[in-house]
């Protein structure tokens, strides 16, 4: 390709305060083309993208559109040179049809009839075009998470985008819908749109992109072309060392049974029936993974086990029936009778932002004697202390157990609270979501603890929604779908297409 | 970006938005074609310069480190008390009826039974909303404003009736017994040997319980696990249940906390001051009270700190109403600029000082 580049960066360079979240950043982009930008959390792949979409500005560095140098000092900017972003987290009124999320913003006169005409005029034409079949009188909150997605995409394209970046766009799909947005992206390269597609995940990466760009810790380390490479190639530059990809383990040993959970039931304050008798059973010795779509029920599993939702049915663990009704058995008083919980949103409820590193690693616990310097008063300096030891046994970095949790990244704080839960021996672990936005380095470490807790012979209950993850950790694998169990496999016996079946409630042919 | 140390967001945010209110004050009191060189001389004189001054400083003082003291508690909890004033004026009540009839041989111990009875009267005043808001969810900024206007019907009401000496005109109860009352500082100066000091100051021992509430307050909110639950609840509702600690208790136990140090304040201004119970004997101090935990960023030392600083601007107004022909309405726009400043503006003036903070470090 002897064309100009249709997007090209010469030098950006951005810092907050002390921190230089982009280092002298020069990429070209070719037209036509999926260009993948990798790295860690915290890389400065959003910064980045900040910086081209108008968010931030750069303090050094010129954009070239196609060839032509551009400012682009807000959003709206941006979208005149033909740039259009698919945020992580979508940004619809989610009460508000297709229709009208796609002109909101850019409706034009004093009525919105005449507007909404011409959107779905030309919706049509590009639905055609791309394949994007989507209905346009919908409302958002009706459809399913992949159609809000295209729904985005569409936004963008309505706004005459020739470059498209999305942002960890494949986070909330089935990967069957990750299929379709693939497959659609490839569409537009072969219509001649520019797609800009970051990712934390490898595999992504090597499907879908033509070229790719790693970046750490602020710097591009190396862009090279995708059929050039490898994963493990990839992973040591975004990591700068050699990273274990697969987890290393043995074959389970499971002893007796430590939980025992059946007919379990959860209807919520709406009335929707949120667990629909679910049954399900981990022995010591051995990590029992959740699979499924996030929002099928597995949420509210843990929140059952982890005494914050009433249910009925019974559950068993070590033997003596636990009280679910929740009028004498909370949180605490779960963690007295050995189960710890790292629960799938450490920043909204495994952690307190705002409270220190040693505040935090006696979160659920404080009330144990053995935290207490008398009757009444908590002994802080011991906590801390011993914080300072937790925190260099897990590697926690930097190790200052006085730092508040919000100022830690999101692969230290997650080593916080499996520090806090996996160090008291408990014979039930609950895990949801143990890597969800931790960084690969951390990643290898949290998978290696898991399992080294397994080995010593607990029983571990992990939910994920990263399949890869529950394939390589877990020893049995139940599939969740609208609240129910729709199966049970042995990951080594199975694979992820059939998985993605009972992941999405097609059991007829999968169903052994 | 948490980028300023933190010593400077402590002490310079304040002393920067009381310098901003003093000169808008400055400014006002030109205005009006008064000199504001004078005026600040005449409060600094009237307050500092003099032992009555002070005696009558640390009786507002006094008023403010409790009401300061139960705002703060509340908002650890994530609860917006504002109403200080009704659980004060309960709390007065409380006071009244342990003195009035419990017959005590001393004061050490009629203010220790004075305490609990203003004590118990404002947290059952404050706990009224609590469990409104704990089990109900109604909001604890209507309700508690809306029991400080009950609470002063509930006064008037005794005040009026049941309290009322027979015969007299005066909606106020009988005089405490002699034994209740309590030495002010000009009785502890003398004692000492020292005369002529605090003349006739209201200021007295129920200064010194203030401060113990300091130092307790202190205690409880970051020493003890009950302290810790209060203030995670406060941060993060979800987490506190993800960790087990339950909402309506917290909220309960946090609301009647802050309305038992509302309600102590009556034992400065009933039992020790007035001694008998009279009507709006709070003089707004409730109000006030949030002003200074806003200021005093919800701590126990900076609570103490504001309480003193907006009692030199209660002793301070009523030196400048009596010296000169500033009214008295002037007084309460500098006080309620003060307020304005120090509380609600802070972040106005943080971030321009962060930068400016950030522009000088860096040279």
């Amino acid at each position: 390709m002897s064309k100009n580049p249709a997007i090209e960066l010469k030098g950006i360079s951005k810092a907050f305060g002390p921190v230089q979240a982009n280092k002298d950043i020069s990429i070209r982009v070719m037209p036509g083309t999926i260009h993948g930008i990798i790295g860690e959390n915290g890389a400065g792949k959003s910064t980045l993208m900040s910086i081209l979409y108008g968010f931030y500005k750069a303090d050094a560095g010129e954009i070239f559109i196609d060839n032509q140098k551009t400012l682009i000092p807000d959003s709206q900017a941006a979208i005149s040179a033909g740039i259009g972003m698919v945020f992580q987290h979508f940004k619809l009124v989610e009460n508000f049809s297709v229709l009208e999320n796609i002109v909101l913003g850019a409706e034009s006169g004093a009525f919105l009839a005449p507007s909404l005409r011409k959107a779905r005029a030309e919706l049509d034409e590009l639905a055609a075009e791309y394949e994007l079949n989507i209905d346009p009188d919908a409302v958002i909150e009706d459809i399913g998470v992949g159609m809000q997605q295209r729904v985005e995409i569409l936004k963008a394209l309505y706004r005459k985008a020739n470059i498209l970046i999305l942002d960890e766009p494949t986070g909330v799909l089935t990967p069957a819908e990750a299929a379709q947005l693939f497959r659609i992206l490839g569409r537009l390269r072969d219509e001649g749109k520019t797609v800009i597609f970051i990712t934390h995940k490898l595999r992504e990466i090597m499907e879908i992109t033509d070229t790719v760009s790693v970046m750490r810790r602020g710097e591009m380390t190396a862009t090279v072309q995708t059929t050039d490479t490898s994963p493990e190639n990839l992973a040591e530059l975004m990591v700068g060392r050699k990273v274990l990809l697969r987890v290393d383990k043995t074959p389970a040993q499971p002893k007796n049974q430590i939980l025992e959970v059946s007919g379990l039931n959860v209807i919520d304050d709406a009335g929707v029936q949120r667990l629909k008798d679910v049954s399900l059973n981990v022995r010591a010795g051995e990590i029992l993974g959740v699979a499924g779509v996030a929002g099928n029920g597995q949420s509210e599993l843990l929140a059952v086990l982890g005494g914050y939702q009433v249910a009925t049915g019974s559950v068993f663990v070590n033997g003596s029936e636990i009280d679910l009704t929740g009028s004498s058995s909370d949180g605490q008083s779960r963690r007295a009778r050995g189960i710890a919980h790292v629960p799938e949103d450490r920043q909204r409820e495994g952690l307190i932002m705002d409270f220190t590193a040693w505040e935090n690693s006696v979160f659920g616990y404080h009330r144990d004697p053995a935290h207490q310097s008398n009757r009444f008063l908590m002994d802080n300096v011991a906590i801390r202390d011993e914080t300072a030891a937790k925190m260099t046994r897990f590697d926690v970095r930097p190790p200052n157990p006085k730092l508040a949790a919000k100022n830690f990244s999101g692969g230290n704080q997650q080593k916080i609270v499996l520090a806090r839960e996996i160090e008291r021996n408990p014979d039930l672990l609950l895990v949801g979501q143990p890597t969800r936005g931790v960084d690969i380095g951390a990643i290898e470490f949290i998978h290696q603890q898991i399992v080294a807790l397994r080995d010593r012979g607990k029983a571990i209950l992990l939910i994920s929604v990263e399949l890869d993850e529950i394939l390589s950790l877990s020893d049995r694998v139940v599939v969740m779908f609208d609240g129910q169990i729709m199966g049970e496999r042995v990951p080594s016996l199975t694979n992820e297409k059939e998985l993605g079946l009972l992941m999405a409630g097609v059991t007829g042919e999968a169903g052994q | 970006m948490d980028v300023m140390p933190k010593w400077a967001d402590v002490v310079l945010v304040p002393i920067v938005s009381l310098v901003l209110a003093a000169f808008l004050s400055a400014l006002l009191i030109l205005a009006i074609g008064e000199s504001p060189s004078e005026a600040l001389k005449l409060m600094v004189e009237g307050t500092l310069m003099r032992s009555a001054g002070w005696g009558y400083m640390l009786y507002y003082t006094t008023n403010f480190i409790f009401t300061g003291l139960a705002v703060s508690v509340a908002f650890h909890a994530a609860l917006f008390n504002i109403g200080g004033e009704g659980q004060a004026m309960i709390g007065g009540l409380g006071v009244a009826l342990v003195c009035l009839f419990i017959p005590w041989p001393h004061w050490s111990l009629a203010i220790i039974g004075a305490s609990f009875g203003a004590a118990i009267f404002g947290m059952i005043w404050a706990g009224l909303p609590a469990y409104l808001q704990a089990k109900r969810g109604s909001h604890i900024v209507i309700t508690t404003i809306m029991f400080n206007f009950i609470a002063a019907g509930v006064l008037n009401f005794f005040l009026v009736g049941a309290l009322k000496p027979k015969g007299s005109m005066d909606p106020a109860t009988a005089n405490f017994p002699t034994s209740t009352h309590l030495p002010t500082f000009e009785d502890m100066a003398q004692i000492l040997g020292i005369e002529k000091m605090f003349r006739s100051a209201p200021a007295n021992v129920s200064f010194f319980i203030a401060l113990l509430a300091c130092v307790a307050v202190w205690y409880l909110i970051w020493r003890t696990p009950l302290g810790y639950e209060i203030r995670a609840l406060g941060k993060s509702g979800p987490a506190a249940r993800y960790a087990g600690v339950g909402s309506v208790k917290i909220i309960m136990i946090a609301m009647m906390i802050s309305g038992a140090l509302c309600g102590m304040m009556a034992i400065n201004t009933t039992q020790g001051e007035s001694e008998r119970l009279i009507l709006n004997f709070t003089e707004g101090a409730g109000f006030i009270g949030i002003a200074v935990a806003l200021m005093g960023r919800s701590h126990p030392l900076g609570v103490l700190l504001a309480a003193l600083l907006f009692g030199f601007l209660y002793q301070g107004g009523a030196e400048l109403a009596l010296w000169t022909k500033i009214p008295r309405e002037m007084i309460i726009v500098i006080q309620a600029l003060v307020i304005l400043f120090t509380g609600a503006l802070t972040l106005m003036v943080r971030a321009p000082l962060e930068r400016l903070f950030l522009a000088v470090w860096k040279g």
